[in-house]
């Protein structure tokens, strides 16, 4: 954190954070209620926000339920991730005119100038997404320069959980509840003793300046510790828990696991994990010529590695079976990204296990491999 | 370029997919600069005699006739691309594969003795080959279009057989079985539709048939436990695809 020195915002006050955004030209994107759940959207004030709600979670099941207060952040992530952002669902990525011979001329490359957004509501899992998605998206020898102008302005309003879901699990990936970096401002929300107020702190120099201009008190140790305590109940209530522990040698010994046939039994192939996993970045790139063949364009669209067409290559579909494809997509976010990316590519956001539409859990499923071995130490004692 | 001669043929089934070619309005004018309509009697009762570079096959064979003619549809044409569920999968009349068909024809018309016809209804691939089938109750117009430009230049349709899911995704859209507990065929679905229904608070209605890789027996065991009941599942796989192999199992489990 830049500086640990926090404010306080009342709930009265709050809007003015929207209105120092405003003044600064960005669009705001945060949480917000839609088709009976929480998403990411375009936002004006605080009465967009999911107020007084809460979301229950479990493997395959999500329902907003009313909350006994008038919370702005009384929930935890819902479908949507910020990835929606970084890397669109669907974008172009050039178009192009075919001559009368059928050759490419006047390329067009990338989109238009790239919106100033402002990330408001994310959560530290998220935010630790966000900066593994940067590494793959921007990282490496080929970075996406679409990607980064797009990321690059982003101003981003964390917000610190104060209660956790029932598919989270960052305390064991290390990636949460509390968010230390990655923000330009984190909120603590606090409802106590008919008081409804924000524990703010910057996390970057345009955070601090923006913070500068709300109507903020200096919060005192009553305040600090009222926060420190949001903090802790959400550590304390975590729905999941993951073992760690070598976990990538742990997959990499049990490729031949019998366990793969029993998930993939149930696995539906159906790419919803993917698709909401804040860090899963795979995308197909389709060429796409009209019916004249005067104009082509290259559309980039998200992909899955549960879908057949995704892995194949001359010859066909190398992952033929739901026991191939899962396999690849736990060990990959589990073990294998970690030689890939220097990290893991799961963040404990749960969202994997909440809108598997049959509640397929990838703690549960590291935990069977893990308890397997344990029992065949345990025997050969 | 010489343009490709095309011909649109009907077999047993309500017209709606042929009538999608009509409907491709804006793209209409372009799609006339590119291709010769020489058989397409929803259009036109002008013909042009065959062969045909390009045969666009509706419907699903129900009748002997048929049975036959679809062969000399085949003999004639270059490529044959059959569209919507009945050509691909024998369609809603394909109900009666699962009943007695004398039975029925007695109860849906006066005088059954004139009705001549076959114990099932069956895609026209069960009769001929087919170049590609384009899935669909009844097809995306856009991937009609597709199917015929990427025809046209040579290279492959852009047209992905796996979930619904994924375009629900895609499109930024509610699980409407995770958030609301609705019945949803989704996940066994085959993409195409652009994922309509969820984003209008329905379950998937499997129009689009047995996507590439359908876990239904999966998927059924978390529709009971969300309350429906078998007759609820046999219902829900009982339409457009019935008789689609993964469908027609996942009626019986």
């Amino acid at each position: 954190m830049a500086e640990l020195a926090s404010c306080t915002l009342e709930r009265e006050a709050f809007d003015s954070l929207f209105e120092a955004l405003e003044r600064r030209g960005y669009g705001v994107i945060g949480p917000r209620v839609r088709d009976g759940a929480i998403v990411y959207d375009r936002i004006a004030a605080s009465s967009d926000l999911p107020v007084g709600l809460t979301d229950e979670q479990d493997g395959g099941h999500y329902r907003l339920v009313p909350r006994e207060d008038a919370a702005l952040f009384g929930y935890n992530v819902g479908p949507h991730s910020w990835k929606r952002f970084q890397l669109p669902a669907q974008r172009t990525l050039w178009r192009g005119k075919l001559d009368e011979d059928g050759n490419l001329s006047d390329i067009v490359e990338g989109p238009a100038e790239p919106e100033r957004l402002a990330f408001l509501g994310a959560r530290s899992c998220e935010l630790h997404a966000m900066g593994i998605l940067d590494r793959v998206l921007l990282g490496g020898s080929h970075p996406d320069p679409a990607e980064r102008a797009a990321r690059e302005g982003v101003f981003i309003v964390a917000v610190q959980c104060s209660q956790a879901g029932g598919t989270c699990f960052c305390a064991s990936m290390g990636t949460g509840p509390t968010a230390q970096s990655g923000f330009d401002i984190a909120l603590t929300e606090v409802i106590e003793d008919g008081r409804h107020y924000f524990v703010t702190a910057p996390g970057s120099d345009a955070g601090r300046e923006l913070l500068a201009e709300l109507p903020t008190s200096a919060a005192g140790a009553a305040e600090e510790g009222a926060a420190s305590a949001a903090h802790a109940r959400a550590a304390a209530q975590m729905g999941r828990e993951l073992d760690i522990t070598d976990i990538r040698e742990l997959l990499y010994r049990n490729y031949d696991h019998p366990r793969w046939n029993e998930v993939a039994e149930r696995c539906l192939t159906c790419g919803n994990c993917t698709m909401v996993c804040p860090t899963c970045f795979c995308t197909s790139v389709e060429d796409v010529t009209d019916l004249e063949r005067t104009s082509v364009e290259r559309v980039q669209r998200w992909d899955s590695c549960f879908t057949i067409d995704y892995s194949h290559i001359h010859g066909g579909a190398v992952r033929q079976s739901a026991h191939s494809r899962y396999r690849q997509w736990m060990t990959h976010k589990l073990a294998t990204w970690i030689d890939q990316f220097g990290s893991s590519g799961c963040v404990g956001c749960g969202r994997c296990i909440t809108w598997c539409p049959v509640g397929i859990d990838i703690t549960e499923e590291a935990r069977a491999i893990r308890a397997s071995e344990e029992a065949v130490h345990a025997g050969a004692r | 370029m010489a343009k490709a001669k095309v011909a649109v043929w009907k077999f047993s089934s309500c017209d709606g997919c042929q009538l999608s070619l009509l409907d491709c309005e804006d793209d209409l004018l372009a799609l006339a600069g590119q291709i010769d309509i020489a058989y397409f009697l929803e259009a036109t009762s002008e013909v042009v005699e065959g062969p045909y570079d390009v045969s666009i096959v509706e419907g699903s064979i129900t009748n002997l006739h048929d049975a036959e003619r679809i062969h000399e549809v085949r003999e004639q044409s270059g490529a044959l691309i059959t569209i919507g569920a009945c050509a691909t999968a024998g369609g809603i009349q394909a109900l009666r594969n699962f009943a007695d068909v004398g039975e029925y024809t007695r109860v849906v018309y006066a005088s059954p003795e004139y009705i001549s016809t076959l114990r099932d209804s069956t895609p026209i691939s069960a009769h001929v080959p087919v170049d590609f089938e384009l899935r669909g109750c009844p097809i995306n117009k856009a991937q009609l279009l597709e199917v015929i430009g990427a025809l046209l230049a040579g290279r492959r349709p852009r047209v992905r057989e796996h979930s619904v899911c994924v375009e629900c995704k895609q499109r930024g859209t509610v699980c409407v079985m995770v958030a609301h507990g609705t019945p949803c065929l989704g996940p066994v679905t085959h993409a195409g539709c652009g994922a309509i229904c969820p984003a209008y608070d329905r379950g998937c209605f499997g129009c689009y048939g047995p996507m590439e890789s359908p876990n239904a027996a999966a998927l059924n065991a978390q529709l009971a436990v969300n309350g429906a009941e078998q007759i609820d599942l046999f219902r829900l796989y009982r339409t457009f695809n019935a008789a689609a192999p993964a469908f027609k199992e996942a009626s019986e489990l």
